[in-house]
């Protein structure tokens, strides 16, 4: 619909808009985390809560301790091997719609704890994520800032066609495989429906060249 | 009623006298739960609601800080030593240079031990009032006193975002001495925030102090006793909650710790409320410590001048420093063989030998007091599984 | 506090034992007394309770690990080169068999002094990892020794609950030990370098086929 109308009927005390708009101002302006932190970045999302970089205003109003009732959950801090298969579960005892965001360079993809032989390298392995905060811990106006994009991605889904989110969709999933602890390692190390290596050139130390793709 | 082991299955000819198998209920206080001490687990098996039997499971934090030292140099483990204790990244820092310097022997300069002692004490009162903050919430007064806490430790963040550059993950501690001096300003700021923070005690002493929920939920709750706390090799706070009159501050006489006049405070019944006192009591002393440590900063170098970090080699042997963390003996060990790597790294975590006599406080009590229990004994789960 | 004294005196008490002191040659000055397996416990029993010692706080337990290591040294010996008897130098090598040590740090709480430094060996890395606990002496040592036995692999006899701390109860390596090899699971290293840079272009390769596999199927 034409902006200019809009604002004139607005003005006449007529408002229009569209069933997208609303659904998603519904959405957006009320997402729930889920009360889940794992380390350091978890003491961040905590004083992202307090009163100083007060998140409640942006709709995370509470934090629900339990999956069933949350519609975010903020992976804060480092995923370790044996946390992984339950950080899956609880995922997948999220309702639809959920989104997660991976808040941290541990979340990302293992962080400054990359090398340990109990880290997984990136939540995004096992589970789909939506946005990505890196810093070590970032900054609460950082997460604040992921949490608008979020509810950017949020309000742009369109209700019908290609782009729609998952849960308007019957056939994406909604639940993804847990992984099992094996003799050495996790079973499966990654799901491969989610997670592909990324092919980057990857340049030969020493040399010029840095990595493009 | 005897809850030292469990029972077996009663057959229906005898009287039922105690829970048989079947009325057991096996609960997992998951990893992921509202108490906000992070991915830990307790496996707790209840009468009813009273605890029969209780084992923590440990290790999903587990993040291979030890293994990963052994490749790194000693100078590049400092920061992951923040993110032991990621409450106290300051302290952390303190008691592995501490370490470092007794390993090879490095003298700090005095204005080094000042800033040292001051950052260290700030950090302690951010912790213990988060502590009790939490303790709080887990209780369930939900927000306030975690807000007020807060805001306090936003002072103390804002002070060492100023002088590091980091909120958290400050990375201050070098051996020999500091990493960095003070901002212009920075202590006159720092004083300001010390001389307010009495007025903060004594608004959260006259919240909590003798509020009645508080008192029937923590007196005689949790208690522990003076033999079993040094057998337990119980440290910090919780010790000195049962009695044991134990603070490195004073034995060790580490840093410049003995120029400063300051009092030990010591809780007689070793309950939940004593160790919730005893921090309060301890904020105060630190304050103490500050007024005292800000007031005499003398000028000169930060860093002991014949220390060379390049190609940092100490001489084969080995190295137990410790120092008095806000939350308990905080100690590391390290192994030399020559090389920039150190051979054997080990933290002492004061949270996990805490958690040794989790099961013997939590036995007999409801399920609600297994919340509070948990809360006063000051975990982190970084320093706990590191 | 000498140590050499405070052998002696637990020489004198504990019947049998025999201690070893280790010196450190850090500034620190701690130096270690190791004691056999056999009198360990009663070693234990009498640094807590004897009047002037009273270590009764058991701060620290840890593992180390000291792989078998090959030793070569130039030994002279007689030999007969080109029908002469002479003094010819010989490299010999010896392997020092490894094993794995646990250390345990002593303060008192009540004399306030300390640290002791107590260490025991095991016999090898592979059948021979059994140690006395010291869980009865001093209870710190219960999730410690765990632990130790989780991530080195030492089995302690007569501890209350000895199963594996940290890692998952299926696992089934000791990854402190110096030679465990770690999974392999950098698939993706933006800026690899050595041999960091082999495994992430072998596992690309890897993943290149793979896609090849996937596209060529379709």
């Amino acid at each position: 619909m034409d902006e200019k109308l809009k604002n004139e009927l607005s003005k006449q005390g007529i408002f229009t808009t569209t069933l997208q708009e609303l659904y998603n101002w519904g959405r957006t302006n009320s997402i729930w985390p889920l009360n889940f932190g794992l380390a350091c970045c978890a003491i961040e999302m905590i004083a992202t809560t307090m009163a100083r970089y007060d998140m409640a205003r942006f709709g995370a109003e509470v934090f629900r301790p339990s999956p069933r009732q949350a519609d975010l959950m903020i992976v804060a801090g480092t995923v370790t091997k044996k946390m992984a298969p339950l950080v899956v579960r609880l995922y997948n005892q999220m309702p639809e719609p959920k989104y997660v965001i991976s808040m941290g360079a541990c979340a990302i993809s293992g962080g400054p704890f990359k090398q340990g032989y109990n880290v997984l390298k990136g939540i995004d392995r096992y589970i789909p994520v939506d946005v990505y905060i890196p810093g070590c811990p970032p900054r609460p106006e950082a997460l604040l800032d992921a949490f608008m994009e979020l509810q950017k991605k949020i309000d742009e889904q369109p209700l019908t066609g290609e782009k729609r989110p998952r849960h308007l969709n019957a056939g994406e999933p909604s639940e993804y495989a847990v992984p099992r602890y094996g003799a050495h390692d996790l079973e499966p190390t990654k799901n491969p429906n989610l997670w592909k290596a990324p092919l980057v050139q990857i340049s030969q130390a020493g040399t010029d060249e840095s990595g493009s793709h | 009623m005897s809850t030292a082991t469990l029972p077996t299955a009663h057959f229906d000819l005898e009287p039922m006298t105690g829970p048989s198998k079947e009325q057991l209920l096996e609960l997992s206080m998951g990893p992921q739960h509202p108490s906000t001490h992070g991915v830990f687990r307790m496996k707790v098996v209840l009468d009813g609601e009273r605890v029969v039997r209780l084992k923590p499971v440990f290790g999903y934090l587990h993040r291979n800080h030890e293994k990963i030292a052994e490749s790194e140099t000693y100078l590049g483990s400092m920061p992951y030593t923040d993110r032991l204790d990621y409450m106290c990244s300051i302290t952390n820092n303190w008691a592995y240079a501490l370490a470092v310097e007794k390993l090879a022997g490095i003298q700090v300069p005095e204005r080094a031990e000042y800033l040292r002692v001051i950052t260290g004490e700030l950090t302690r009162l951010q912790n213990h009032a988060c502590l009790i903050g939490f303790l709080m919430q887990d209780m369930g007064s939900s927000g306030t006193p975690l807000m007020y806490a807060f805001r306090e430790r936003e002072k103390i963040l804002d002070l060492f975002e100023a002088l590091t550059g980091a909120r958290m993950m400050c990375n201050y501690m070098r051996f020999g001495g500091c990493r960095v001096d003070l901002p212009d300003g920075w202590l006159d700021q720092a004083k300001k925030v010390v001389a307010d923070f009495p007025r903060f005690l004594d608004e959260y002493e006259q919240l909590l102090v003798s509020n009645e929920i508080l008192m029937e939920r923590t007196q005689d709750v949790g208690v522990l006793s003076r033999e079993l706390a040094v057998s337990a090799g119980i440290s910090g706070p919780m010790a000195r909650a049962s009695g044991v009159d134990y603070d490195i501050r004073k034995v060790d006489h580490y840093s410049i710790y003995d120029r400063f006049t300051f009092r030990v405070p010591l809780g007689s019944h070793g309950d939940v409320y004593d160790r919730f006192m005893v921090r309060l009591l301890e904020m105060r002393e630190s304050v103490s410590i500050l007024e005292q440590a800000m007031r005499a900063v003398p000028a000169g170098p930060i860093v002991d001048p014949k220390m060379k970090i390049r190609g940092f080699r100490p001489k084969p042997g080995e190295a137990y420093g410790r120092i008095e963390a806000p939350k308990g003996e905080l100690g590391f060990y390290l192994v030399s063989d020559g090389s920039p790597n150190p051979y054997r790294y080990r933290v002492r975590p004061p949270s996990l030998i805490n958690l040794t006599v989790l099961e013997d406080l939590c036995l007999g009590r409801n399920v609600a007091d297994i919340v509070a229990i948990l809360g006063s004994i000051d975990i982190v789960l970084g320093e706990v599984d590191r | 506090m000498n140590l050499e004294a405070i052998k002696s005196e637990i020489e004198a008490n504990v019947p049998g034992c025999r201690l070893e002191l280790i010196a450190n040659p850090s500034p620190s000055g701690q130096h270690s007394l190791r004691t056999g397996a056999e009198h360990a416990v009663a070693v234990a029993v009498y640094l807590r309770d004897a009047e002037d010692l009273r270590f009764d706080f058991c701060s620290n337990v840890t593992g180390i690990d000291w792989p078998s290591r090959e030793v070569s040294e130039k030994v002279k010996v007689r030999k007969l080169v080109d029908g002469v008897e002479q003094e010819v130098e010989e490299i010999r090598k010896t392997t020092l068999a490894g094993s794995l040590e646990v250390v345990y740090h002593l303060f008192s709480v009540e004399k306030k002094h300390g640290p002791i430094v107590l260490r025991m060996r095991t016999e090898d890395r592979d059948s021979g990892v059994h140690l006395p606990s010291l869980t009865p002496v001093w209870r710190s040592a219960e999730l410690q020794e765990r632990e130790v036995f989780d991530l080195f692999g030492v089995v302690f006899d007569g501890h209350p609950d000895l199963r594996r701390l940290l890692m998952w109860p299926s696992f089934t390596d000791h990854p402190m030990r110096r030679d465990y090899v770690g999974p392999d699971d950098y698939e993706y290293e933006p800026t690899a370098h050595d041999e960091v840079l082999q495994r992430a272009q072998q596992h690309r390769s890897e993943a290149d086929e793979t896609q090849l596999g996937e596209a060529e199927g379709r």
